[in-house]
Protein backbone atom coordinates (compact mmCIF):
# COMPACT_ATOMS: atom_id res chain seq x y z
CA UNK A 1 0.00 0.00 0.00
CA UNK A 2 1.03 3.46 -1.01
CA UNK A 3 2.32 5.83 2.20
CA UNK A 4 0.18 9.17 1.80
CA UNK A 5 3.13 12.31 2.32
CA UNK A 6 2.56 14.19 5.44
CA UNK A 7 1.64 17.71 4.65
CA UNK A 8 1.88 18.48 8.34
CA UNK A 9 3.68 22.18 7.53
CA UNK A 10 1.71 23.14 4.49
CA UNK A 11 -1.48 22.77 6.67
CA UNK A 12 -0.80 24.75 9.29
CA UNK A 13 0.38 27.23 7.08
CA UNK A 14 -2.65 27.20 5.28
CA UNK A 15 -4.30 26.84 9.32
CA UNK A 16 -2.82 30.04 10.23
CA UNK A 17 -3.55 32.21 7.47
CA UNK A 18 -6.68 31.22 7.97
CA UNK A 19 -7.47 32.38 11.39
CA UNK A 20 -4.92 35.34 10.82
CA UNK A 21 -8.13 36.28 8.98
CA UNK A 22 -10.24 36.00 11.88
CA UNK A 23 -8.02 38.39 14.30
CA UNK A 24 -7.78 40.81 11.42
CA UNK A 25 -11.72 40.92 10.35
CA UNK A 26 -12.13 41.62 14.12
CA UNK A 27 -12.48 44.56 15.19
CA UNK A 28 -13.21 43.65 18.54
CA UNK A 29 -10.40 41.49 19.47
CA UNK A 30 -7.60 44.22 17.86
CA UNK A 31 -9.24 46.42 20.35
CA UNK A 32 -8.71 44.27 22.92
CA UNK A 33 -5.73 42.91 22.10
CA UNK A 34 -3.60 46.29 20.87
CA UNK A 35 -5.58 49.22 21.27
CA UNK A 36 -6.23 48.29 24.92
CA UNK A 37 -3.61 47.93 26.27
CA UNK A 38 -1.98 51.21 24.55
CA UNK A 39 -4.63 53.48 25.91
CA UNK A 40 -3.50 52.17 29.53
CA UNK A 41 0.18 52.73 28.81
CA UNK A 42 -1.28 56.22 27.84
CA UNK A 43 -3.00 56.10 31.14
CA UNK A 44 -0.93 55.23 33.49
CA UNK A 45 2.06 57.49 31.68
CA UNK A 46 0.59 60.96 31.15
CA UNK A 47 -2.69 60.80 33.97
CA UNK A 48 -1.48 58.70 36.81
CA UNK A 49 2.32 58.12 36.05
CA UNK A 50 3.22 61.66 37.93
CA UNK A 51 1.74 60.07 41.05
CA UNK A 52 3.09 56.61 41.14
CA UNK A 53 6.79 56.31 42.88
CA UNK A 54 8.48 53.32 41.08
CA UNK A 55 11.83 54.77 41.79
CA UNK A 56 12.64 54.39 38.38
CA UNK A 57 13.57 58.31 36.49
CA UNK A 58 11.58 56.86 33.45
CA UNK A 59 7.97 55.47 33.68
CA UNK A 60 7.63 54.11 30.83
CA UNK A 61 10.64 52.20 30.65
CA UNK A 62 9.22 50.68 33.80
CA UNK A 63 5.45 50.14 32.57
CA UNK A 64 6.71 48.46 29.23
CA UNK A 65 7.29 45.11 30.20
CA UNK A 66 3.66 44.65 32.22
CA UNK A 67 1.80 46.32 29.20
CA UNK A 68 3.37 43.20 26.73
CA UNK A 69 2.05 40.61 29.38
CA UNK A 70 -1.20 42.42 29.97
CA UNK A 71 -1.80 42.58 25.68
CA UNK A 72 -1.00 38.73 25.76
CA UNK A 73 -2.82 38.13 28.59
CA UNK A 74 -5.87 39.89 27.05
CA UNK A 75 -5.90 37.97 23.48
CA UNK A 76 -6.32 34.54 25.55
CA UNK A 77 -10.01 34.88 25.64
CA UNK A 78 -10.29 35.12 22.10
CA UNK A 79 -8.07 32.47 21.38
CA UNK A 80 -10.18 30.28 23.45
CA UNK A 81 -13.70 31.66 21.35
CA UNK A 82 -12.00 30.87 17.96
CA UNK A 83 -10.85 26.92 19.30
CA UNK A 84 -14.93 26.89 20.96
CA UNK A 85 -16.28 27.67 17.09
CA UNK A 86 -14.05 25.54 15.00
CA UNK A 87 -15.23 22.69 17.96
CA UNK A 88 -19.03 24.10 17.54
CA UNK A 89 -19.81 24.22 14.40
CA UNK A 90 -17.91 20.98 13.17
CA UNK A 91 -15.05 22.70 11.23
CA UNK A 92 -12.74 20.68 13.19
CA UNK A 93 -15.00 17.77 12.25
CA UNK A 94 -14.87 18.28 8.54
CA UNK A 95 -10.64 18.87 8.68
CA UNK A 96 -10.50 15.57 10.69
CA UNK A 97 -12.37 13.59 8.01
CA UNK A 98 -9.68 15.11 5.25
CA UNK A 99 -6.33 13.48 4.44
CA UNK A 100 -4.30 16.22 6.18
CA UNK A 101 -2.45 15.91 9.18
CA UNK A 102 -4.67 15.56 12.38
CA UNK A 103 -3.25 17.91 14.67
CA UNK A 104 -2.65 21.27 12.13
CA UNK A 105 -6.25 22.33 13.08
CA UNK A 106 -5.28 22.71 16.73
CA UNK A 107 -1.64 23.98 16.39
CA UNK A 108 -2.80 26.50 13.85
CA UNK A 109 -4.74 28.04 16.33
CA UNK A 110 -1.43 27.69 18.82
CA UNK A 111 0.51 29.47 16.01
CA UNK A 112 -2.02 32.20 15.03
CA UNK A 113 -1.79 33.49 19.08
CA UNK A 114 1.80 33.14 18.72
CA UNK A 115 2.10 35.43 15.48
CA UNK A 116 -0.76 38.19 16.57
CA UNK A 117 0.57 39.00 20.02
CA UNK A 118 3.93 39.06 18.32
CA UNK A 119 2.46 41.66 15.60
CA UNK A 120 0.48 43.31 18.86
CA UNK A 121 3.95 43.80 20.91
CA UNK A 122 5.62 44.89 18.43
CA UNK A 123 2.87 47.55 17.82
CA UNK A 124 3.05 48.96 21.30
CA UNK A 125 6.93 48.94 21.35
CA UNK A 126 6.42 51.35 18.43
CA UNK A 127 3.81 53.32 20.45
CA UNK A 128 6.01 53.38 23.57
CA UNK A 129 9.42 54.25 21.72
CA UNK A 130 7.31 57.68 20.57
CA UNK A 131 6.30 58.14 24.36
CA UNK A 132 9.52 57.94 25.41
CA UNK A 133 10.69 54.63 25.81
CA UNK A 134 14.36 53.97 25.83
CA UNK A 135 16.88 50.71 26.10
CA UNK A 136 20.23 50.22 26.45
CA UNK A 137 19.94 46.50 25.93
CA UNK A 138 21.47 44.52 23.49
CA UNK A 139 20.74 42.44 20.52
CA UNK A 140 21.26 39.08 23.04
CA UNK A 141 18.77 40.79 25.79
CA UNK A 142 16.05 41.98 23.45
CA UNK A 143 16.47 37.69 21.78
CA UNK A 144 15.89 36.79 25.55
CA UNK A 145 12.80 39.42 26.30
CA UNK A 146 10.92 37.87 22.95
CA UNK A 147 11.99 34.02 24.23
CA UNK A 148 10.17 34.76 27.56
CA UNK A 149 7.59 36.41 25.67
CA UNK A 150 7.15 33.74 22.97
CA UNK A 151 6.76 31.24 26.26
CA UNK A 152 4.75 33.32 28.01
CA UNK A 153 2.13 33.48 24.88
CA UNK A 154 2.71 29.50 24.54
CA UNK A 155 2.26 29.00 28.07
CA UNK A 156 -1.42 30.73 28.32
CA UNK A 157 -2.23 29.44 24.58
CA UNK A 158 -2.50 25.70 26.39
CA UNK A 159 -4.70 26.82 29.24
CA UNK A 160 -6.81 28.84 27.11
CA UNK A 161 -6.80 25.88 24.41
CA UNK A 162 -8.44 23.92 27.36
CA UNK A 163 -11.06 26.17 28.28
CA UNK A 164 -12.17 26.53 24.46
CA UNK A 165 -12.24 23.09 23.20
CA UNK A 166 -14.27 21.79 26.77
CA UNK A 167 -16.31 24.70 27.13
CA UNK A 168 -19.92 23.95 26.55
CA UNK A 169 -20.98 27.58 25.56
CA UNK A 170 -19.73 30.69 24.19
CA UNK A 171 -19.80 32.39 27.46
CA UNK A 172 -17.38 29.61 29.06
CA UNK A 173 -15.16 29.07 26.48
CA UNK A 174 -14.41 33.12 27.33
CA UNK A 175 -14.48 33.06 30.87
CA UNK A 176 -11.12 31.98 31.08
CA UNK A 177 -10.27 35.48 29.90
CA UNK A 178 -10.66 36.97 33.51
CA UNK A 179 -8.29 34.99 35.93
CA UNK A 180 -5.36 35.43 33.28
CA UNK A 181 -6.63 39.66 32.86
CA UNK A 182 -6.16 39.82 36.59
CA UNK A 183 -2.47 38.46 36.76
CA UNK A 184 -1.05 41.55 35.54
CA UNK A 185 -2.66 43.70 37.63
CA UNK A 186 -1.80 42.26 40.86
CA UNK A 187 1.90 42.28 40.36
CA UNK A 188 4.56 44.01 39.58
CA UNK A 189 3.85 45.25 36.48
CA UNK A 190 2.40 48.70 37.21
CA UNK A 191 3.49 49.82 41.11
CA UNK A 192 6.69 48.32 43.03
CA UNK A 193 5.43 45.05 45.16
CA UNK A 194 6.74 46.38 48.12
CA UNK A 195 3.93 49.50 48.61
CA UNK A 196 1.12 46.91 48.86
CA UNK A 197 -0.30 44.92 51.90
CA UNK A 198 1.07 42.10 53.08
CA UNK A 199 -1.76 39.45 51.96
CA UNK A 200 -1.86 41.25 48.42
CA UNK A 201 2.13 41.55 48.47
CA UNK A 202 2.86 37.90 49.19
CA UNK A 203 0.53 36.64 46.41
CA UNK A 204 2.32 39.50 43.95
CA UNK A 205 5.28 38.53 44.63
CA UNK A 206 4.76 34.83 44.05
CA UNK A 207 3.12 34.68 40.91
CA UNK A 208 4.50 33.96 37.42
CA UNK A 209 3.54 37.79 36.36
CA UNK A 210 6.05 39.55 38.57
CA UNK A 211 8.94 37.33 38.14
CA UNK A 212 8.43 37.48 33.95
CA UNK A 213 7.79 41.71 34.47
CA UNK A 214 11.28 41.42 36.78
CA UNK A 215 12.68 39.41 34.60
CA UNK A 216 12.20 41.48 31.45
CA UNK A 217 12.28 44.95 32.76
CA UNK A 218 16.03 43.90 34.17
CA UNK A 219 17.34 42.81 30.73
CA UNK A 220 15.50 46.02 28.93
CA UNK A 221 17.56 47.92 31.29
CA UNK A 222 20.93 46.41 31.46
CA UNK A 223 20.67 44.90 35.14
CA UNK A 224 21.47 41.43 35.81
CA UNK A 225 18.40 39.09 35.78
CA UNK A 226 19.43 37.38 39.02
CA UNK A 227 17.21 34.32 39.96
CA UNK A 228 14.06 36.01 38.28
CA UNK A 229 14.72 34.42 34.90
CA UNK A 230 14.84 30.82 35.74
CA UNK A 231 11.60 31.49 38.59
CA UNK A 232 9.96 32.63 35.59
CA UNK A 233 11.03 30.20 33.02
CA UNK A 234 10.17 27.41 35.70
CA UNK A 235 6.36 28.99 36.18
CA UNK A 236 5.70 29.11 32.17
CA UNK A 237 7.56 25.61 31.52
CA UNK A 238 5.35 23.97 34.50
CA UNK A 239 2.34 25.30 33.21
CA UNK A 240 2.62 24.98 29.60
CA UNK A 241 3.52 21.32 30.19
CA UNK A 242 0.22 20.93 32.23
CA UNK A 243 -1.89 23.33 29.83
CA UNK A 244 -0.55 20.82 27.21
CA UNK A 245 -1.47 17.87 28.58
CA UNK A 246 -4.75 18.62 29.64
CA UNK A 247 -5.07 20.15 26.18
CA UNK A 248 -4.05 17.34 23.89
CA UNK A 249 -6.35 14.79 26.06
CA UNK A 250 -9.44 16.88 25.09
CA UNK A 251 -8.36 17.46 21.77
CA UNK A 252 -8.03 13.82 20.97
CA UNK A 253 -11.16 13.15 23.17
CA UNK A 254 -13.48 15.31 21.74
CA UNK A 255 -12.03 16.61 18.40
CA UNK B 1 -21.41 -8.37 -6.55
CA UNK B 2 -17.53 -8.29 -6.97
CA UNK B 3 -14.92 -6.26 -4.38
CA UNK B 4 -14.77 -3.65 -7.07
CA UNK B 5 -18.51 -2.61 -7.49
CA UNK B 6 -18.73 -2.35 -3.20
CA UNK B 7 -18.17 1.28 -1.83
CA UNK B 8 -19.03 0.42 1.70
CA UNK B 9 -19.17 -2.85 3.51
CA UNK B 10 -19.93 -2.81 7.04
CA UNK B 11 -19.99 -6.10 9.11
CA UNK B 12 -21.26 -6.82 12.79
CA UNK B 13 -20.34 -2.66 13.96
CA UNK B 14 -20.54 -2.09 17.48
CA UNK B 15 -20.34 0.75 19.18
CA UNK B 16 -21.33 2.19 22.54
CA UNK B 17 -20.66 5.22 24.61
CA UNK B 18 -19.35 4.26 28.16
CA UNK B 19 -22.44 1.76 29.33
CA UNK B 20 -24.88 3.10 26.23
CA UNK B 21 -24.86 0.52 23.12
CA UNK B 22 -25.43 2.77 20.34
CA UNK B 23 -25.29 0.80 17.42
CA UNK B 24 -26.19 -3.37 17.82
CA UNK B 25 -24.75 -5.05 14.97
CA UNK B 26 -24.66 -3.31 11.80
CA UNK B 27 -24.60 -4.79 8.62
CA UNK B 28 -25.03 -3.08 5.33
CA UNK B 29 -22.90 -3.12 2.00
CA UNK B 30 -23.54 0.05 -0.60
CA UNK B 31 -23.45 -0.13 -4.44
CA UNK B 32 -20.91 2.36 -5.87
CA UNK B 33 -22.46 4.66 -7.97
CA UNK B 34 -25.27 4.47 -6.22
CA UNK B 35 -27.55 7.00 -3.71
CA UNK B 36 -27.87 4.87 -0.34
CA UNK B 37 -30.33 6.37 2.33
CA UNK B 38 -30.14 5.60 6.19
CA UNK B 39 -33.59 6.51 7.71
CA UNK B 40 -34.46 6.60 11.33
CA UNK B 41 -35.25 8.74 14.16
CA UNK B 42 -33.37 10.90 15.73
CA UNK B 43 -31.02 9.40 18.30
CA UNK B 44 -31.03 6.11 16.40
CA UNK B 45 -27.36 6.25 16.08
CA UNK B 46 -27.09 7.48 12.06
CA UNK B 47 -24.30 10.09 12.99
CA UNK B 48 -22.44 7.19 14.54
CA UNK B 49 -22.33 5.47 11.23
CA UNK B 50 -21.37 8.82 9.71
CA UNK B 51 -18.69 9.03 12.37
CA UNK B 52 -17.11 5.50 12.06
CA UNK B 53 -17.41 5.92 8.14
CA UNK B 54 -15.60 8.66 7.61
CA UNK B 55 -13.03 7.88 10.84
CA UNK B 56 -13.97 10.41 12.83
CA UNK B 57 -14.90 8.00 15.48
CA UNK B 58 -13.23 4.48 16.33
CA UNK B 59 -15.56 1.03 15.83
CA UNK B 60 -15.27 -0.77 19.05
CA UNK B 61 -15.88 -3.97 17.04
CA UNK B 62 -16.89 -5.40 13.36
CA UNK B 63 -15.85 -4.89 10.17
CA UNK B 64 -16.03 -1.65 8.47
CA UNK B 65 -14.37 -0.82 4.97
CA UNK B 66 -14.89 2.30 2.86
CA UNK B 67 -13.34 2.58 -0.70
CA UNK B 68 -11.94 -0.81 0.24
CA UNK B 69 -9.82 0.50 2.93
CA UNK B 70 -10.01 -0.36 6.44
CA UNK B 71 -11.13 2.31 9.00
CA UNK B 72 -9.52 1.66 11.58
CA UNK B 73 -6.26 0.18 9.94
CA UNK B 74 -5.34 2.72 7.26
CA UNK B 75 -7.90 5.84 7.74
CA UNK B 76 -5.33 7.94 6.33
CA UNK B 77 -6.67 6.26 3.01
CA UNK B 78 -9.65 6.45 3.59
CA UNK B 79 -10.02 9.81 4.30
CA UNK B 80 -8.47 10.18 0.91
CA UNK B 81 -11.36 8.63 -1.07
CA UNK B 82 -14.11 10.49 0.48
CA UNK B 83 -15.80 13.35 2.08
CA UNK B 84 -17.93 14.79 4.76
CA UNK B 85 -20.61 17.23 4.70
CA UNK B 86 -21.51 16.86 8.25
CA UNK B 87 -24.86 17.57 10.08
CA UNK B 88 -24.43 21.16 10.42
CA UNK B 89 -23.26 23.64 7.56
CA UNK B 90 -19.43 23.32 8.70
CA UNK B 91 -18.23 26.61 6.98
CA UNK B 92 -16.28 29.58 7.83
CA UNK B 93 -18.75 32.37 8.69
CA UNK B 94 -15.99 34.83 8.80
CA UNK B 95 -14.29 34.19 5.88
CA UNK B 96 -16.44 34.54 2.12
CA UNK B 97 -17.45 31.82 -0.07
CA UNK B 98 -14.71 32.01 -2.38
CA UNK B 99 -12.06 32.00 0.61
CA UNK B 100 -13.84 28.90 1.95
CA UNK B 101 -13.72 26.92 -1.13
CA UNK B 102 -9.72 27.75 -1.36
CA UNK B 103 -9.17 27.07 2.11
CA UNK B 104 -10.47 23.45 0.87
CA UNK B 105 -8.64 22.75 -1.78
CA UNK B 106 -5.25 23.93 -0.41
CA UNK B 107 -5.87 21.81 2.34
CA UNK B 108 -6.50 18.71 -0.03
CA UNK B 109 -2.76 19.83 -1.97
CA UNK B 110 -4.43 20.58 -5.34
CA UNK B 111 -3.33 22.28 -7.89
CA UNK B 112 -5.09 25.81 -9.38
CA UNK B 113 -7.35 26.23 -5.91
CA UNK B 114 -8.77 29.69 -7.17
CA UNK B 115 -10.11 28.24 -10.39
CA UNK B 116 -11.27 25.27 -8.45
CA UNK B 117 -12.79 27.82 -6.11
CA UNK B 118 -14.57 30.21 -9.48
CA UNK B 119 -16.04 26.64 -10.75
CA UNK B 120 -17.65 25.40 -7.84
CA UNK B 121 -18.75 28.97 -7.38
CA UNK B 122 -20.55 28.95 -10.83
CA UNK B 123 -21.88 25.57 -10.51
CA UNK B 124 -23.93 26.09 -7.00
CA UNK B 125 -24.62 29.49 -8.17
CA UNK B 126 -22.89 31.41 -5.99
CA UNK B 127 -20.47 33.47 -8.35
CA UNK B 128 -22.55 36.59 -6.87
CA UNK B 129 -21.99 36.31 -3.32
CA UNK B 130 -18.63 34.83 -3.41
CA UNK B 131 -16.34 37.40 -2.43
CA UNK B 132 -19.49 37.83 0.55
CA UNK B 133 -18.98 36.78 4.14
CA UNK B 134 -20.87 33.34 4.44
CA UNK B 135 -22.23 34.90 7.74
CA UNK B 136 -24.30 37.18 5.33
CA UNK B 137 -25.89 33.71 3.47
CA UNK B 138 -29.04 32.35 3.96
CA UNK B 139 -29.49 28.94 5.15
CA UNK B 140 -29.87 27.07 2.12
CA UNK B 141 -27.00 29.10 0.47
CA UNK B 142 -24.97 27.77 2.95
CA UNK B 143 -25.92 24.71 2.42
CA UNK B 144 -24.84 24.96 -0.89
CA UNK B 145 -21.38 26.09 0.10
CA UNK B 146 -20.89 23.29 2.26
CA UNK B 147 -21.59 20.89 0.12
CA UNK B 148 -19.53 22.69 -2.93
CA UNK B 149 -16.86 22.54 -0.27
CA UNK B 150 -17.07 18.38 0.19
CA UNK B 151 -16.95 18.48 -4.12
CA UNK B 152 -13.26 20.22 -3.58
CA UNK B 153 -10.76 17.59 -4.34
CA UNK B 154 -13.43 15.51 -6.42
CA UNK B 155 -14.22 12.26 -4.65
CA UNK B 156 -15.93 9.69 -5.53
CA UNK B 157 -17.79 9.22 -2.34
CA UNK B 158 -19.72 11.23 -0.41
CA UNK B 159 -20.93 11.32 2.80
CA UNK B 160 -24.11 14.23 3.38
CA UNK B 161 -25.64 13.64 7.13
CA UNK B 162 -28.85 15.04 7.05
CA UNK B 163 -28.30 17.15 4.50
CA UNK B 164 -31.54 19.11 4.75
CA UNK B 165 -32.46 19.34 7.83
CA UNK B 166 -33.51 22.79 8.94
CA UNK B 167 -34.02 24.14 5.66
CA UNK B 168 -36.86 25.40 3.98
CA UNK B 169 -38.53 23.92 1.30
CA UNK B 170 -37.21 25.58 -1.37
CA UNK B 171 -33.61 24.87 0.00
CA UNK B 172 -34.59 21.39 0.12
CA UNK B 173 -35.61 20.71 -3.32
CA UNK B 174 -32.34 22.54 -4.22
CA UNK B 175 -30.34 20.40 -2.16
CA UNK B 176 -32.29 17.36 -3.61
CA UNK B 177 -31.19 18.35 -7.07
CA UNK B 178 -27.40 18.73 -6.25
CA UNK B 179 -27.86 14.69 -5.57
CA UNK B 180 -29.55 13.61 -7.96
CA UNK B 181 -26.74 15.56 -10.44
CA UNK B 182 -23.94 13.51 -8.01
CA UNK B 183 -25.45 10.88 -8.87
CA UNK B 184 -25.40 11.11 -12.26
CA UNK B 185 -22.35 11.85 -12.77
CA UNK B 186 -21.64 8.25 -10.94
CA UNK B 187 -20.77 9.61 -7.43
CA UNK B 188 -21.69 7.11 -4.46
CA UNK B 189 -23.87 9.38 -1.95
CA UNK B 190 -24.53 7.56 1.56
CA UNK B 191 -27.02 9.96 3.02
CA UNK B 192 -28.80 9.94 6.32
CA UNK B 193 -32.48 11.42 6.55
CA UNK B 194 -35.56 11.36 9.03
CA UNK B 195 -37.42 12.21 6.27
CA UNK B 196 -39.44 9.38 4.43
CA UNK B 197 -39.97 11.54 1.43
CA UNK B 198 -36.23 12.25 1.18
CA UNK B 199 -35.17 8.59 1.08
CA UNK B 200 -38.05 7.76 -1.50
CA UNK B 201 -37.16 10.73 -3.89
CA UNK B 202 -33.25 9.85 -3.86
CA UNK B 203 -32.38 6.62 -2.56
CA UNK B 204 -31.66 3.66 -4.75
CA UNK B 205 -31.60 1.86 -1.24
CA UNK B 206 -32.60 2.62 1.93
CA UNK B 207 -32.21 1.02 5.07
CA UNK B 208 -34.22 1.46 8.14
CA UNK B 209 -32.05 1.90 11.42
CA UNK B 210 -34.03 1.75 14.63
CA UNK B 211 -31.77 1.09 18.47
CA UNK B 212 -28.66 0.59 17.06
CA UNK B 213 -29.71 -2.08 14.24
CA UNK B 214 -30.75 -2.30 10.34
CA UNK B 215 -34.11 -3.45 10.71
CA UNK B 216 -34.75 -3.44 6.84
CA UNK B 217 -32.81 -2.75 3.96
CA UNK B 218 -33.63 -2.59 -0.16
CA UNK B 219 -34.84 -1.12 -2.86
CA UNK B 220 -38.14 0.96 -2.56
CA UNK B 221 -39.75 -1.93 -4.28
CA UNK B 222 -38.75 -4.02 -1.96
CA UNK B 223 -39.30 -2.49 0.81
CA UNK B 224 -42.87 -2.08 -0.91
CA UNK B 225 -43.57 -5.88 -1.61
CA UNK B 226 -42.66 -6.48 2.30
CA UNK B 227 -46.04 -5.35 2.85
CA UNK B 228 -49.56 -6.60 1.39
CA UNK B 229 -50.55 -5.25 -1.93
CA UNK B 230 -52.15 -2.09 -1.82
CA UNK B 231 -55.57 -1.74 -2.84
CA UNK B 232 -57.49 0.12 -5.01
CA UNK B 233 -59.20 2.95 -4.09
CA UNK B 234 -60.52 6.37 -5.40
CA UNK B 235 -60.36 9.08 -3.34
CA UNK B 236 -60.13 12.70 -4.40
CA UNK B 237 -56.59 14.17 -5.22
CA UNK B 238 -56.30 16.65 -2.32
CA UNK B 239 -53.04 19.28 -2.16
CA UNK B 240 -50.69 19.02 0.33
CA UNK B 241 -49.49 22.26 1.76
CA UNK B 242 -46.51 21.80 1.01
CA UNK B 243 -47.48 21.77 -2.83
CA UNK B 244 -49.59 24.53 -2.08
CA UNK B 245 -46.69 26.50 -0.21
CA UNK B 246 -44.41 25.38 -3.45
CA UNK B 247 -46.77 26.58 -6.24
CA UNK B 248 -47.25 29.93 -3.95
CA UNK B 249 -43.55 30.88 -3.30
CA UNK B 250 -41.38 27.37 -4.97
CA UNK B 251 -41.22 29.38 -8.43
CA UNK B 252 -37.65 29.52 -8.48
CA UNK B 253 -37.00 26.33 -7.82
CA UNK B 254 -38.85 25.54 -11.37
CA UNK B 255 -36.23 27.36 -12.97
Amino acid sequence: METIPSYFFTDLRVMLGRSMRHVFRSMDTIITVTIMPIALMLLFVYVLGGAIQSGADNYVNYLLPGIMLMAIANSMGYTSYRLFLDMQRGIFERFHSMPIARSAALWGHVLTSLVSNSLSVIVIILIALLMGFRSSAGIFSWLAVAGILALFTLTLTWIAAIAGLSAKTVDGAAAIAYPIHFLPLISSAFVPTKTMPRGVRIFAENQPVTSIVDTIRSLLSNQPVGNDIWIAMAWCVGIMAVGYFFAMRVYKRRA
Amino acid sequence: MSQHEIAISVHGLRKSYKDLPVLAGVDFQVEKGSIFALLGPNGSGKTTIVKILTTLLKPDSGQVWVNGFDVTASPDHVRQSISLTGQFAAVDEILTGRENLVLIARLRHLQGPQQIADDLLHRFGLTEAANRKVSTYSGGMRRRLDIAMSLVGDSQLIFLDEPTTGLDPEARIEVWKIVKELADSGKTVFLTTQYLDEAEQLANRIAILQEGKIIVSGTLEELKKLFPPAKVEYIEKQLTLEEIFLSLVGKKANN
